[in-house]
């Protein structure tokens, strides 16, 4: 029989046994349980830091900081209450009011919601004094942005609610937290936001807090944000915007010894106020909608043109580098180009001169026929059409054409340079010649660039061969620039040619395309464009006015500033670009100009709303 | 000369240690759980962790007589103390206290509460120890296995109907005590085929078990004739009443499931049989409870540091799922310590048990191993959520004066009929 007690000891043995295989599997195999015990007992409490402030290159304040006032509930502890006072209070409707009410209860009748957010300041003042009235609403102080001056709203960006993509990917935000968005913001976040503190409290069954947790050990202090020094000069950008008013395209002036940006334009823009607070959603929505102004699209880098003349400049250069011409090159313009023997001309040239052109009238005068041949030349130098394309190709990118620049904001895009490559892809038997791709002499055909490209352009010639990657920022405080914003990038072509260059480039404000927009007592060197552009409606080609564009920089020699300006269905460069490029030249060299005739026309020119309206207007079939 | 004089010499110190390591780290965690910041001192009464010192006071002086006395005053009283108690159960009906929905509690003025199902379980004990030492008592008699049964089934039923069932099932574990006294082997097969049919019935629905034991009872008649089987010829009436009863049992179990049992029990026992995964409502205790003990970890959040503790989030933390606080704040180590701590008080009293002369100290050792085991395999089973919510404490861990004035009795009456086995018979 005592054998028989053997059954108890191996049931006592095995239910241990059981019992520690399952304490393991509960409290060691696994993280489950200590992240729900944390969940359940552990309440987090933020203290957000002050987010940086944004100066322009000269200090003035771009970017601060205002307190906004979101009234919060808790469900549970509404009493009832004179509704018909507080709506007027809140500026809402009594139906708004329920609405928002059974949103919150929906949410938890417990916890604490935002019942109405970023109360308008004169607002809360009458609230303040009437809250206690209404228990379960209080009132929570926010930190939002505010804008003293309301200009370049496209550099700046804006600050708004993390979505929940961004919330799922980085575990630093919360929902309901403010993240840049776009911009700057966007861009040095993590820079300007600093870094949160965090406070841990114990609570208890009710979900009441009841202590800190482990006496405050794990709490962190909030670190401020940082403040940033844009290299925008805030009143040369003012002014650019003001004389893009009511026309569509983009103003980008640089530095050419440092590559900072000096002003970057975009028209049509907006009121960064408009982002702020309850306006925004209203406002965000009506501008992503309008899809002709498209004011929250960075023309100036984002818009993808076809460069037009200024193109010219570098098939000139390459020429030269290349040793296809030189200085002292002639070809003849018979009002366009010709090839072989026909004698329709199939690119026109409106150069006025007819006969020999030499290479500086090529370039004042921006002669199509000599940069044909020149462009042929290069192309036809190498053996196959395919391996003259790509090194011209490889020149044209020296330039910082044909990919994206590394500005240091978030948007951008690469523009197209064509190469070898890409012809045989587009020509599958592979039998084309330069002439097949002719028009990229002139800055048409397959060449696409952005309006901060030609900028970097226009610096790389005022340096005379090298470039520094664009940038914005030139500040943040206790921290390094970024090296790649420090060491300039040489362009594959000598110095030497640059000079001939910058020589017809002076020409052009002496007696080519650009005189009328001459500056007394400065030296300009520049160059204009007129872009052909069509667009497609119900299938058939229509061609629209031209856009305008103009490039330049000055002085000549030590250049303080180089300036693409590019206006959208402007007409031939001289129109609007030109004089729009030598009055944001003056102005940032000398503070102020000697043309405000011509400033107030610009100002106040609404010729251009007329052309863009076109673009909208059904066009009969049968014109 | 030394074992006619003290007792003291004899008296198992290895049992004592190991319960005073209970009581004290049970009653550290009874601190921790009901510790609150209003209350600093060790001594406030009006605290459950100053309460259950002086239970534990209090038991240090009842142990003294309990020691003391002539060991054949327990033999012989043993009836006594049966009746007592059971009417003591009995009066709960006229003048128990109810708490939680059940009349389980004598209240001794506005002073305390006590609970007379505790203290009933010495007392089946030390009967049951008597039935057996009878000289005549023989488990083969099915006379004797009916007295036995009675005598377990009075005190149970009652506390069911209190209503307490999860406390009328500690008396199941007297099954091990039969069992090792001659209960005849087939009985425990019977007993776990019927638990284990009863399981299958609640889990996979009685419809499929129904069809199952019809299908293999044909299986069985097919194979019986193809052999022309001479036992089965002779006792097929009998074989066909096993099968209806069998088709009778899980039907009935089925009915009674789903109509006889509350919700709140059926609910317990679905989620331990992962019928449900309600951890929002049915089962929220045991999740809470799992939660407190995994959040522990490997070293435990240590002493006064556990969050889910502080938090109150384990229901009936200090009483029935006092295990959480010991995982959550002790972690593996401390809580596997626990777990080691009982298994030796367990294996210990079943050796010293089977050391013992006089069969009747051998069987009330065997009952109290029994019901020690009970207690410990349905409380930490409980918390640990492998087996359904049955609300018994866990001796000497959890808060309670009743079930720790009788756990300590319960032992020491063993400690003290061990210390005399050299003295008599």
């Amino acid at each position: 029989m005592k054998s028989r007690g053997n059954l108890l000891i191996f049931f006592t043995i095995l239910t241990g046994l059981v019992f520690i295989v399952k304490l393991f599997y509960l409290q060691i195999s696994s993280d489950k349980y200590k992240n729900k015990a944390d969940g359940i007992a552990i309440k987090k409490e933020f203290i957000f830091p002050e987010r940086g402030y944004i100066y322009d290159r000269n200090n003035v304040l771009l970017v601060a900081n205002q307190t906004s006032y979101d009234v919060m509930i808790i469900p549970k502890k509404v009493k009832a209450l004179d509704t018909l006072q507080f709506c007027k209070l809140l500026k809402i409707t009594k139906e708004d009011f329920i609405k928002r009410h059974k949103r919150a209860k929906r949410f938890s009748n417990r916890l604490a919601s935002v019942f109405l957010k970023q109360l308008a300041k004169e607002d809360y003042a009458f609230l303040q004094e009437k809250m206690h009235k209404f228990d379960g609403f209080y009132i929570q102080k926010r930190s939002i942005r505010n804008y003293p001056i309301k200009y370049a709203a496209n550099v700046l960006g804006y600050i708004s609610e993390v979505n929940n993509t961004l919330l799922k990917k980085d575990k630093y935000y919360h929902q309901g937290e403010l993240i840049g968005h776009t911009g700057i913001e966007k861009q040095y976040e993590k820079d300007l936001r600093g870094i949160k503190g965090i406070q841990h409290f114990q609570k208890n069954k009710h979900n009441k807090t009841i202590g800190p947790y482990k006496n405050g050990s794990l709490d962190t202090l909030p670190v401020i944000g940082n403040d940033l020094t844009l290299t925008i000069d805030i009143v040369l950008q003012q002014y650019g915007e003001q004389l893009m008013k009511n026309k569509r395209g983009a103003i980008i002036a640089l530095e050419p010894s440092s590559g900072e940006i000096l002003a970057l334009i975009t028209a049509p823009s907006y009121d960064p106020n408009l982002m702020v607070g309850r306006k925004r959603s209203k406002y965000s929505t009506k501008f992503l909608r309008d899809t002709l102004n498209k004011p929250m699209f960075d023309r100036g880098l984002k818009g993808q043109y076809a460069p037009g003349s200024p193109f010219k400049i570098v098939n000139a250069l390459i020429g030269l580098q290349e040793d296809v011409i030189s200085t002292d090159s002639k070809f003849t313009c018979k009002k366009g180009h010709r090839y072989g023997v026909r004698s329709v001309a199939f690119m026109k040239c409106h150069c006025g001169s007819f006969g020999q052109v030499s290479f500086s009238k090529a370039i004042y005068n921006s002669c199509n026929s000599f940069f044909a041949n020149t462009y042929r030349k290069i192309i036809e130098k190498e053996e196959s059409s395919a391996n003259g394309l790509d090194k011209w190709s490889a020149h044209v990118k020296s330039f910082g054409f044909g990919n994206f620049m590394g500005v240091d904001l978030p948007v951008g895009d690469r523009g197209r340079i064509p190469d070898g490559k890409f012809y045989n892809k587009y020509y599958p038997t592979f039998k084309w010649k330069a002439a097949s791709t002719i028009s990229n002499a002139i800055g048409q055909g397959e060449v696409e660039t952005t309006p901060i490209q030609l900028a970097n352009m226009t610096a790389a010639v005022a340096n005379r061969g090298f470039y520094y990657t664009p940038h914005i920022v030139k500040k943040i405080k206790g921290k390094q620039l970024n090296s790649k914003y420090t060491i300039p990038k040489h362009t594959s072509i000598d110095e030497k040619h640059f000079s001939p260059v910058i020589e017809g480039m002076f020409e052009v404000f002496e007696k080519g395309t650009g005189k009328y927009s001459k500056v007394k007592g400065l030296d300009i060197c520049g160059k204009t464009g007129t872009v052909q552009n069509f667009i497609k409606r119900n299938g058939t080609k229509i061609e629209m006015e031209d856009h305008s564009i103009f490039i330049a920089f000055a002085p000549k020699e030590n250049p303080k500033i180089a300036i693409a300006v590019f206006i959208e269905n402007g007409g031939y460069g001289s129109v609007y670009a030109a004089p729009i490029a030598s009055l944001m030249i003056e102005k940032y060299l000398f503070g102020k100009t000697n043309k405000p005739y011509k400033e107030k026309e610009l100002f106040e020119d609404v010729k251009l709303l007329e052309e863009y309206k076109k673009l909208v207007t059904p066009i009969n079939e049968n014109q | 000369m030394r074992t006619n004089n003290s007792n003291i010499n004899k008296t198992d110190w290895k049992l004592i240690s190991i319960y005073l390591l209970l009581i004290v780290f049970g009653w550290i965690n009874i601190y921790s759980a009901s510790k609150t910041d209003l209350h600093f001192k060790i001594l406030d009464f009006s605290t459950e962790y100053g309460r259950q010192i002086l239970w534990v006071v209090l038991s240090f002086f009842l142990i003294i007589p309990v020691l003391f006395l002539d060991t054949r005053f327990y033999k012989n009283f043993s009836g006594i103390f049966y009746i007592i108690s059971i009417l003591s159960l009995i009066g709960l009906f006229v003048f128990g206290k109810r708490i939680n929905g059940a009349s389980s509690w004598y209240a001794i003025g506005s002073i305390t509460t006590i609970q007379p199902t505790e203290f009933a379980k010495i007392a089946v004990s030390l009967a049951i120890a008597n039935l057996i030492s009878d000289k005549q008592f023989d488990f083969e008699k099915v006379k004797n296995q009916f007295i036995a049964l009675i005598y377990l089934l009075i005190p149970a039923l009652l506390i069911i109907l209190q209503p307490d069932p999860g406390s009328a099932l500690v008396y199941l574990s007297f099954f091990f005590v039969f069992y090792r006294e001659g209960l005849p082997k087939y009985y425990i097969s019977i007993a776990i085929s019927l638990l284990l049919i009863a399981i299958f019935t609640i889990k996979f629905g009685y419809i499929s078990i129904e069809i199952s034991i019809v299908f293999l009872f044909i299986l069985f008649l097919r194979y019986m004739y193809k052999y022309k089987n001479l036992f089965f010829r002779k006792f097929w009436i009998q074989y066909i009443g096993v099968f209806i009863g069998l088709v009778i049992f899980i039907f009935g179990i089925h009915y009674s499931y789903k109509n006889l049992l509350p919700k709140r029990h059926t609910d317990r026992i679905d989620l331990a049989l992962n019928i449900t995964e309600d951890t929002i409502n049915k089962g929220y205790n045991q999740e809470q409870s799992k939660i407190a003990i995994g959040s522990g970890g490997f070293f435990g959040k240590g002493f006064l540091e556990g969050t889910q503790t502080k938090g109150n989030f384990v229901p009936e933390q200090k009483t029935d799922f006092i295990f959480s606080t010991v995982g959550e704040e002790w972690g593996f180590i401390g809580s596997s310590i626990v777990i080691i701590l009982f298994v030796i008080l367990i294996l210990r009293i079943i050796y010293i048990a089977e050391l013992q002369k006089s069969r009747f100290s051998r069987v009330y050792g065997y009952s109290i191993a029994s019901i020690f085991f009970i207690h410990f395999t349905i409380n930490i089973g409980m918390a640990l959520g492998v087996l359904p919510t049955i609300g018994i404490p866990l001796p000497f861990f959890s808060y309670g004066g009743s079930s720790f004035l009788a756990f300590t009795l319960l032992l020491f009456i063993f400690i003290r009929l061990d210390a005399n086995r050299t003295n008599e018979w």
